[in-house]
């Protein structure tokens, strides 16, 4: 069995001593990072179908998503979101399954790269649809408080762009309304696909939203790792104890295409000298630097074990047969003798 | 005593709700004292506290919500006001609910009631039979029970079936439609069409409310010599296609009726299934009959045109028997 990641610490990551969290964080974004790497080469080099995906840029709000999430919250990422899901504990081999097309993983090439999870492990996989998912969030919460749960959250992921559908706008106003602990951590990295903000709305601040739907809002700085456990890691925490929806907006930049076939030629100069700009792995990377929390070989080791790590699903992965057609069962509910019998 | 065909959907939630803990109702009006626009909740939230939910008007986020509890083992059943309206929710029914099994593994357990059908006055907003369009898409079960006893035990079939389920029940049967009392057996499974009246002569498939108007048509042309088959779908998807074959292979021709808008849909696919199928049994062209191309008209004249009726049916059938 393929270990996904360093010295899983989930359930403790909020009360570890901050400088503790902040690296096993760093360490996750790491691996991320150079998985989306990776794929990306793979992508290049042809190996790849369909489309590749990544949060370069944003690995510090994803994972900060990800690693306050205990056994039985639900998590619900979206597209840039590797560091998040890996955090929760989604396993390497499911993404590169996903991605090179394995008959064997959680879609069994039924679906590809980030339109991936495992529900029954409260993993919800995204439609691409945005603004989608935060209604079946809102609905796994309800769930829980039918069976009599205690303790649980749920974590909604969002973009600037996806926060301006109609659905999105539903799905917050029902979780208000039935004050679910749910956090919606929205980033808005100033594009959706090629267009800037100033198309996409006409707010002075998204997170002035909150207040219109019963939420709690916050902000946080993208870029910085400390900042970004310190609020979601709250905002998770006030949801746990009871305190209304939680919106928190990070402010980033996508440092990279909207997908791997876009050069991102439309992100003009200024923008990229913004301090939103700021490649938030590299700013951690200094601040261990800088507060010397471990040296330069471990910093080595940690980004070897990623990449055999990466390495290593990748390898599985692409040993493994892909689907076939005749083979496959073309039946699209589970209640068989119900399947419409047609030519 | 008699029950309608919507004391027959309350009376169904009631058991349901009585029986399986798994099962809450989310619709807009369902809960409090109020009952649902058509009061086929009525008296429920009461009986059944905290598990008869008002909702936002918030279609797409209802379906979402019932999507995401589905998941984590629940049994909800979402009360659209009227079918016109789950035009809102479709991406959440037909994009996610719909794909859900398929991509993920994980059956999504839901059941979307519609408010179909004409009824006069209601004009184009308050009147639609959408049945075709979500037959249309892979995922779901598309149920349009046309009797009390079918309204009862589909919706409680619905309700069990692991997959989501569009369950459409129409507006005009809800008080025009009485049986004696509720069916105490289960009834006949989904995917099994019921002959509902035997005839050498032709064969009408209908379903829902045109069940009715089918059987009306049968009725009259006993007089003038001739036996209707009349063939109730009771779900249009899957589709009993069977059942279909075997009755134009006794009657020789077919009419096929529904009440949605006659561009594709469940009656243009019956025929097509038939032709591929069965050509070989036809002495007739295959015939169908469907609203018109247009909006659903408000004004009564105007709307007893645009929706098949039994007179329509009776001349479409008279001309289909010369042939
Ligand atoms: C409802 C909907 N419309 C269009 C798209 C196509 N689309 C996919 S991602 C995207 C941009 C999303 O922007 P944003 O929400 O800001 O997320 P980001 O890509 O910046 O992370 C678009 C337009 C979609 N997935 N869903
Ligand atoms: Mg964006």
């Amino acid at each position: 069995m393929l270990q996904t990641a360093p010295r899983r610490k989930k359930s403790t990551a909020s009360k570890a001593a901050p400088h503790e969290r902040f690296l096993e964080a760093f360490r996750w974004m790491l691996l991320a990072r150079t998985l989306e790497e990776k794929l990306v080469s793979l992508y290049r080099g042809g190996l790849i179908t369909g489309g590749v995906y990544v949060g370069r840029g944003q690995e510090a709000v994803s994972v900060a998503c990800g690693l306050f999430l205990q056994k039985g919250d639900i998590f619900a990422p979206l597209i840039r979101d590797q560091a998040g899901r890996s955090a929760f504990g989604e396993p390497l081999v499911d993404v590169t399954r996903t991605y090179l097309g394995s008959r064997q993983g959680p879609m069994r090439g039924r679906d590809g790269n980030i339109h991936r999870g495992r529900p029954r492990d409260n993993q919800l996989a995204m439609i691409s649809h945005l603004g989608a998912m935060v209604s079946v969030t809102v609905g796994a919460l309800l769930a829980k408080r039918f069976h009599g749960e205690k303790n649980f959250v749920g974590l909604s992921c969002i973009g600037e762009g996806g926060m301006q559908t109609g659905s999105f706008h539903e799905g917050m106003n029902l979780a208000a309304v039935e004050q679910v602990p749910l956090v919606v951590v929205a980033t808005n990295n100033h594009y959706a696909y090629s267009t800037p903000n100033d198309r996409e709305f006409a707010c002075h601040d998204l997170v002035d939203r909150a207040i219109g739907y019963g939420f709690e809002g916050y902000t946080v700085d993208g870029t910085d790792l400390t900042n970004c456990l310190e609020v979601i890691g709250s905002a998770v925490k006030r949801a746990r104890a009871g305190r209304p929806p939680q919106l928190v907006v990070a402010s980033t930049l996508r440092l990279s295409g909207h997908g791997e076939h876009d050069d991102a030629s439309y992100v003009t100069d200024e923008m990229k000298r913004q301090p939103f700009a700021r490649d938030c792995l590299k700013a951690a990377e200094q601040t261990i630097v800088d507060l010397n929390l471990v040296d330069a070989e471990t910093l080595r080791d940690w980004r070897e074990e990623a990449a055999a790590q990466v390495d290593q699903a990748i390898s599985t992965a692409q040993k493994e047969a892909a689907p076939e057609a005749d083979e496959e069962d073309w039946c699209a509910i589970s209640t068989r003798a119900l399947g419409d019998k047609i030519e | 005593m008699s029950i309608t065909y919507l004391e027959a959907i309350r009376e169904a939630q009631a058991k349901l709700l009585r029986d399986d803990e798994r099962v809450f109702i989310y619709g807009e009006d369902v809960g409090g004292t109020f009952g649902g626009a058509f009061k086929a909740t009525k008296g429920l939230a009461k009986e059944f506290p905290g598990r008869v939910l008002n909702t936002p008007i918030s279609e797409d986020a209802m379906v979402g919500a019932a999507i995401g509890a589905a998941i984590q083992g629940m049994r909800p059943i979402v009360e659209m006001q009227f079918a016109d309206f789950s035009s809102t929710a479709l991406n959440q029914i037909l994009n996610n609910a719909g794909t859900h099994y398929w991509r993920t593994n994980v059956p999504v357990p839901i059941t979307v009631r519609l408010p179909c059908g004409g009824t006069k006055g209601s004009g184009p907003f308050h009147s639609q039979s959408m049945e075709s369009i979500y037959a249309h898409y892979p995922g779901l079960i598309v149920m349009t029970p046309a009797t009390v006893e079918d309204a009862y035990t589909m919706l409680i079939e619905a309700v069990t079936i692991d997959d989501p389920v569009v369950y459409c029940e129409h507006k005009y049967l809800y008080y025009h439609l009485k049986a004696d009392k509720l069916p105490t057996e289960e009834g006949l499974p989904t995917g099994q069409a019921r002959i509902l009246r035997e005839g050498r002569d032709l064969t009408i498939v209908a379903y829902s409310a045109m069940v009715h108007e089918a059987l009306a048509v049968a009725d009259e042309l006993i007089g003038e010599g001739f036996e209707i088959e009349v063939v109730d779908l009771r779900a249009v998807k899957p589709l009993d296609t069977e059942t279909v074959l075997a009755s134009v292979a006794r009657t020789g021709r077919l009419l096929c009726v529904g009440e949605s808008f006659p561009w594709g849909g469940a009656t243009a696919e019956v025929i097509s299934r038939v032709t591929s199928e069965g050509f070989h049994f036809l002495d007739a062209a295959p015939q169908r009959i469907n609203a018109k191309d247009t909006p659903i008209p408000y004004h009564p004249n105007l709307w007893a045109a645009h929706r098949p009726n039994a007179k329509m049916i009776a001349e479409k059938t008279r001309e289909l028997l010369r042939e």
